[in-house]
């Protein structure tokens, strides 16, 4: 028997994995949930059967969305998540003592409960005490807080779906507005590669501009997303990804990670030159 | 079944013109067709079409519905024209939809106007209170009809159950233009519709809150025994090679309206008052709703129209409207002086409704300012001097706008939407007039009506 998750990437490329059993399926309020298991990549998580995450590849996206913005400010206490149902960010997170409330906003309480049971490697977390889960939409949770939070992350799905408006203007708006003075927002920035993908990545940079001082772009190279080329989006009020990394700190704590290193971080604001002209189009 | 096309149109469904189909698909250029035997005919109706005006009737409770496919503003001037002749009167309010003074231009009827109550907060024109009504037919006993608008632009109904009754006991007919009003046939907990209070005729832009294509509408009858005339009447002016798609859409969308209405209508009741409550919570808009009842001038409210007060923020309707599109990509029905409309409807989720709302609460925090200054009333009552169709075909001359004041204006000028005259033909022009024209070019609003489109000039009476 031969069964094939297939994605497509564009209309005329795919990414097909070789299927070995599937372990859930369903149609939540939402979205399609699936998770499949395979050889090469463990389990992974579909959503309206676009891949969110495999267990092989989930640490490069899960410690570069959380520790890029942690080595940079100087004392996180309070951070709000968009999305992260899968609990990845959380668990990255989580390795912070200084961090004293964590507040995850999540759409669909469906994925939640599914990675709870069969995604254990991203959702150990979810029972820390300093985590809140809020079932709700992130644009309307955001729109009453204001200088709230030391960091935002935004783990968004992509810019259709019930993901939509956490690529708006009026969302980034309402993080600034959510933020402290000196606070940070990370945000999955999609891909340059494709077409598609790129006009999106456009898209959310330009308003991202519009509403952030400072407001810069890294990469990561995640096998299973499309072009494996991946974008993260840092925009902060007031410190700077590079000149305000204190990477000898970072160090002294001694996290373990598999893909992030004070090294990398610098590194990975170094842009391809054409990924610079795209974001520059914008600017 | 294939048959072969040797009539219009001549695209032969889509094969001579492809770049229609890759721009339409197929399925929509295969559907546009002419009349044949098999298929009807809109002129003069007796079997496919006849069966769906027959569905919508019954849907609508009206004893005949005439399909319509020159929008709703064929629907009000076949309405009017059907009962009004040269110097005939109408008792009518003064805002209205520009289709309705139109129809008197055509038809030379006199207009006799009730002036509508403005809100004193909101600036926006109420309903027609049942007393002045009384008061017109009492004077002008040989009106031989009442228009209603239910409801209007913002939502607001009259007494419009009582207004029949004191009409029909006048011997005058009732119309209504209900084309914001498809959706009172079907839910719940909604005002009263024109055929339920008993008025003779109702025009209903069912492509507005029904679900159909741009330009398509019913037109709903009372008495049976009209439908000939009102035919003759409608094919004065109607195409007659009537669009199968519009016509298409209409049946499908009465369809979905009696299958589905109820629940989907009390989900869009749901989804607004949720918006509403949102939008109140962020604190200086006035999303406004039911408790603007006064028992007559604003005798119901029509609790899907999520009608904003924005004065507040400091910002006009219109400003607030443009800084939806151009800054959040979100574009609302219109904008005025002191408002705006958010249409939400059967195709409204909660997602985009977040949006809104959320651009909402961005818009005051970042753009916010001193309200001083800003002009909130929406209507003005006119000096009426001659009747629109006199002025329309009188001897004119043009005028640049500041030369114009005391002059009676030839032509029509309103905001488009919401396409409300701030002068028909025929009435004078007065400084507050040239005011709110001044103030509306400059706060962005979108002017019509005139000959020149800059509306630097008008055309008055010589």
């Amino acid at each position: 028997m031969e069964l094939w998750f297939s994605e497509g990437h564009t209309p005329n490329t795919k990414l097909s994995i070789k299927v070995d059993r599937q372990l859930y399926t369903c149609q939540s309020d939402f979205q399609r949930i699936d998770v499949f298991e395979c050889k090469d990549f463990g389990r992974f998580l579909v959503l309206d059967g676009y891949m969110m995450l495999t267990e092989r590849d989930e640490f490069i996206y899960h410690e570069m969305i959380t520790h890029v913005p942690m080595a940079v400010h100087p004392n996180v206490e309070n951070v709000l998540i968009i999305g992260a149902g899968d609990g990845g960010v959380i668990r990255e997170l989580a390795l912070y003592p200084e961090i004293r409330r964590m507040d995850m906003v999540e759409i669909d309480p469906l994925v939640i409960e599914v990675c709870r049971e069969y995604l254990p490697q991203t959702a150990c977390r979810l029972s820390d005490p300093r985590l809140t889960i809020y079932i709700e939409d992130g644009l309307r949770f955001i729109r009453t807080k204001e200088n709230a939070y030391d960091l935002i992350i935004v783990d968004s799905t992509d810019p259709f779906g019930p993901g939509e408006g956490l690529f708006t203007r009026e969302f980034y708006g309402n993080c600034f507005k959510a933020l402290k003075d000196d606070g940070i927002m990370v945000n999955q920035h999609e891909s340059p590669f494709y077409e598609e993908d790129a006009r999106a990545c456009q898209r959310a940079h330009k308003r991202i501009v519009e509403s952030f001082p400072i407001s810069k772009v890294y990469q990561v190279h995640i096998p299973t997303y499309p072009s494996g080329h991946w974008l993260f989006g840092f925009a902060s009020k007031k410190y700077h990804p590079i000149h305000d990394l204190d990477a000898t700190a970072w160090n002294l704590r001694g996290i373990k990670t598999r893909y992030y290193n004070s090294r990398l971080h610098t590194g990975s604001f170094a842009l391809p030159s054409y990924v610079e002209e795209l974001l520059k189009d914008v600017e | 079944m294939r048959i072969v096309p040797f009539d219009v149109p001549g695209h032969k469904r889509g094969r001579g013109n492809p770049e229609l189909v890759r721009l339409l698909g197929e399925q929509c250029v295969g559907l546009d067709i002419n009349s044949m035997k098999p298929l009807d005919n809109l002129c003069h109706p007796v079997s496919v079409i006849r069966d769906a005006e027959i569905l919508a009737a019954e849907a609508f409770g009206a004893a005949h519905c005439f399909l319509m496919v020159g929008g709703t503003t064929s629907s009000i001037q076949s309405m009017i024209l059907s009962v009004l002749k040269s110097k005939d009167k109408i008792i009518l309010p003064r805002n209205v939809h520009r289709s309705v003074i139109n129809s008197l231009i055509l038809c030379g009827a006199h207009p006799v106007y009730v002036n509508p109550e403005v809100d004193p907060r909101l600036g926006i024109p109420l309903g027609m209170r049942l007393d002045q009504v009384r008061q017109a037919i009492i004077k002008n006993p040989d009106a031989k009809a009442v228009l209603v608008n239910n409801p209007t632009y913002y939502g607001i109904c009259s007494d419009l159950r009582s207004i029949v009754a004191l009409a029909h006991s006048y011997g005058m007919l009732v119309l209504v233009d209900e084309a914001h009003g498809t959706h009172f046939y079907f839910g719940d907990n909604l005002p009263v519709s024109a055929m339920e209070a008993g008025a003779d005729m109702a025009a209903v832009s069912m492509h507005k809150s029904g679900g159909s294509l741009t330009q398509s509408s019913f037109l709903l009858l009372r008495q049976p025994e009209r439908e000939g005339y009102v035919r003759q009447i409608i094919n004065l002016t109607q195409t007659t090679s009537g669009s199968y798609l519009l016509l298409a859409s209409l049946d499908i969308s009465r369809r979905n309206l009696a299958l589905r209405g109820k629940t989907e209508f009390k989900r869009v009741i749901d989804l607004a008052e949720y918006a509403r409550c949102e939008i109140n919570g962020i604190g200086g808009y006035y999303a406004y709703s039911r408790e603007r009842i006064n028992g007559d001038s604003i005798f119901d409210f029509d609790v899907t129209k999520l009608s904003v007060h924005t004065l507040d923020i400091g910002l006009a309707g219109i400003e607030v409207y443009d800084l939806l599109r151009d800054e959040y990509d979100i574009q609302i029905e219109f904008g005025d002086f002191g408002n705006i409309l958010a249409y939400i409807s059967i195709g409204d989720r909660k997602q985009e409704v977040e949006r809104l709302v959320g651009a909402l609460s961005e818009i005051r925090r970042r753009y916010r300012k001193d309200k001083s200054g800003m002009l909130s009333q929406e209507y003005l009552a006119p000096k009426i001097a001659v009747t629109p169709q006199e002025a329309f075909y009188a001897p004119k001359e043009s005028l640049p706008l500041g030369d114009t004041q005391g002059r009676i204006c030839s032509e029509f000028v309103m905001c488009y939407p919401p396409g409300i005259p701030i002068l028909a033909p025929g009435e004078e022009i007065t400084p507050d007039i040239l005011e709110y024209i001044r103030y509306a070019k400059e706060k962005g609003c979108s002017l019509t009506g005139p000959e020149d489109p800059d509306i630097g000039r008008l055309n008055v009476l010589k």
